[in-house]
């Protein structure tokens, strides 16, 4: 579990991080998600205890990072796959992270197998690797101690979509064996199809947070029907507020009430589903802020 | 090691981990001094240098000459290059490749990482100071053989010591400017600012200023580690050695460590 109280980092007066509390739990994949600039990998390096907060605090297992006697047992740590010497073999980069652990020294083979990097391009320096195959090497030092916590920066940058959907399983199983995981996006498809819980962030403050199911909800139904006319009138007849939204009905209710009131009138529905607009619009809103503040710094 | 066979730890079944002992961390601190190909070849070169400097000195020394304190100085100066550059990359490495981002979260605390860099880098400068020794053993035996001349054993054993001493200064030397500056180009070019420019100036100043010629022993520390190359130092030129490690190496130390405790990994 990663507990995070009231962290706030500035620079200069400047607030980078401002405030932010959430907590990521055991047994699920907590996203982390936020246009770039928005504070997440400044939040990440606090976890760490490589940036000190300017107040606040972050806990793993209510313990602060720096009195894990052996970190990279507890907390699997990847900020920057890149972030490692490019004459280092990939093999290398994990033996001296095996080590440093106090591991056996079959882990390094055993992981390399986990993450897919083959003998031959784990006998490679790293400064040949694609963007993919660094990433692939950074989960693995995160792996290699077999910890029960994983803080993953942008992890799906550069893998392709077979790649992509490889970390999503690997990922969702690490949380369905009861470890927490921490991952950070800037991209919210990426974080919709992955993460049980959402922490939005944006210039530094946390804009919305809940289980995705709950900020999903929030965007009320889009439902389509044979008959749309009957559709709309059935829907205000229920009470609930509606709107158009491209050929289809939007209502402010969970689907499940709108099926209900789809029943009790008796009309074939040909598309019913949460509407993820609400998600979408604010994050398309921070990335907008973020963008006019750019242009005029 | 009774953890090696864990099943993957996860929240419920806490398990209590031991600290890394400062042992490991040595260990692979002095690993990582050789595992890239730089690095290899800077090691490397500690050796091919002491070759280099021991047939040079064979050929180019006058017969006279050939005596090992020759083959030692001539041996010693490019160590005095060559070490501290180790020393320099070793620590800017972390930053310059990144890699600290790592090496920090795997041991977060930075003293104990820091430490076992410097205890790494001492250790390679003694045993390269001693291979250097021993090649210029050789030279001395071969070269004196060659030119028919009488083997002249002129460094004591004390000497000896005093040679590897001055060399892990300068050693000590680039990894605290590694420490100041954290980036390999400033930290080496910092370092020739120091082994050569500082002592020229500081020369310069003392044959023009005669009020400074007194206080040089005490504030030029390459003038003041000269002795040490040379042979053995009395009780004066030792206390100037203090001084001027203390204001030289010491107090900036000091700053750089505690620069590094709060600096930012990127």
């Amino acid at each position: 579990m990663i507990t995070i109280e009231s962290l706030t980092k500035k620079y200069g007066g400047r607030a980078v991080v401002d405030d932010i509390s959430f907590t990521a739990r055991a047994g699920r994949v907590t996203g982390f998600l936020g246009p770039n600039g928005a504070g997440k990998s400044t939040s990440m390096r606090m976890m760490v205890g490589l940036t000190r907060p300017t107040s606040g605090t972050a806990t793993i297992h209510g313990r602060r990072f720096a009195d894990l006697p052996n970190p990279g047992r507890e907390v699997g740590v990847m900020l920057d796959a890149s972030a490692q010497h490019a004459g280092r073999t990939g093999r290398e980069i994990l033996t001296l992270a095996q080590q440093t652990m106090g591991l056996d020294s079959r882990r390094v083979t055993e992981t390399l197998g986990v993450v897919g990097l083959t003998e031959s391009e784990s006998n490679r320096r790293i400064g040949g690797y694609s963007l993919g195959m660094r990433q692939r090497l950074g989960i693995a030092v995160a792996l290699i101690g077999r910890p029960s916590v994983l803080i993953l920066d942008e992890p799906a940058n550069g893998l392709d979509p077979a790649g992509i959907r490889w970390m999503r399983d690997l990922l969702r199983g690490y949380a369905d064996e009861g470890g927490t995981v921490l991952l950070s996006s800037h991209l919210l498809h990426e974080i919709e199809v992955i993460a049980d819980d959402i922490v939005m962030i944006g210039n530094g403050r946390i804009v919305a947070q809940g289980s995705k199911t709950e900020l999903l909800r929030a965007g009320g139904t889009v439902v389509r029907a044979r008959d749309m006319k009957a559709l709309e009138q059935a829907l205000s007849a229920a009470g609930l507020a509606t709107s158009h939204d491209q050929g289809a009905v939007r209502a402010e209710a969970e689907p499940g009430v709108v099926g209900l009131v789809a029943r009790e009138y008796g009309l074939a529905l040909t598309e019913l589903r949460a509407d993820e607009g609400g998600l979408e619009d604010l994050f398309l809103q921070l990335t907008a802020d973020t963008q006019r503040e750019g242009k005029a710094a | 090691m009774t953890t090696t066979t864990l099943a993957p730890v996860r929240e419920q079944q806490q398990t209590v981990f031991g600290q890394i002992p400062m042992s490991r961390v040595t260990r692979v601190e002095l690993r990582k001094m050789f595992d890239t190909r730089s690095g290899f070849w800077l090691m490397a070169s500690i050796v091919i240098a002491a070759l280099v400097s021991t047939v040079a000195t064979i050929l180019f020394a006058p017969d006279a000459d050939l005596t090992y304190y020759t083959f030692a100085k001539a041996i010693g100066f490019p160590m005095t290059v060559i070490l501290p550059i180790i020393a320099v990359l070793s620590i800017t490495g972390e930053w310059s490749q990144r890699s600290g981002l790592t090496t920090f979260t795997l041991v977060p605390h930075r003293n104990r990482v820091i430490f076992a860099k410097v205890v790494a880098s001492v250790t390679i400068g003694v045993a390269a100071m001693f291979v250097a020794l021993a090649i210029g053993v050789v030279g001395n035996v071969i070269g004196s053989s060659i030119a028919g001349v009488d083997l002249v054993w002129d460094v004591s054993f004390v000497h000896a010591l005093d040679i590897v001493l001055g060399s892990l200064l300068c050693l000590l030397t680039g990894t605290m400017l590694g420490l100041l500056f954290r980036s390999s180009p400033v930290a080496l070019v910092a370092y020739f600012v120091y082994a050569l420019l500082v002592p020229t100036m500081s020369g310069l100043l003392a044959t023009s200023q005669q009020g400074y010629q007194d206080l040089q022993p005490w504030v030029d520390l390459n003038y003041a580690q000269s002795f040490l190359f040379e042979g053995t130092l009395s009780g004066a030129q030792w206390a100037h050695l203090a001084v001027a490690v203390t204001i030289w190496l010491v107090l900036p130390a000091l700053v750089a460590l505690r620069l590094v405790r709060t600096s930012e990994v990127k």
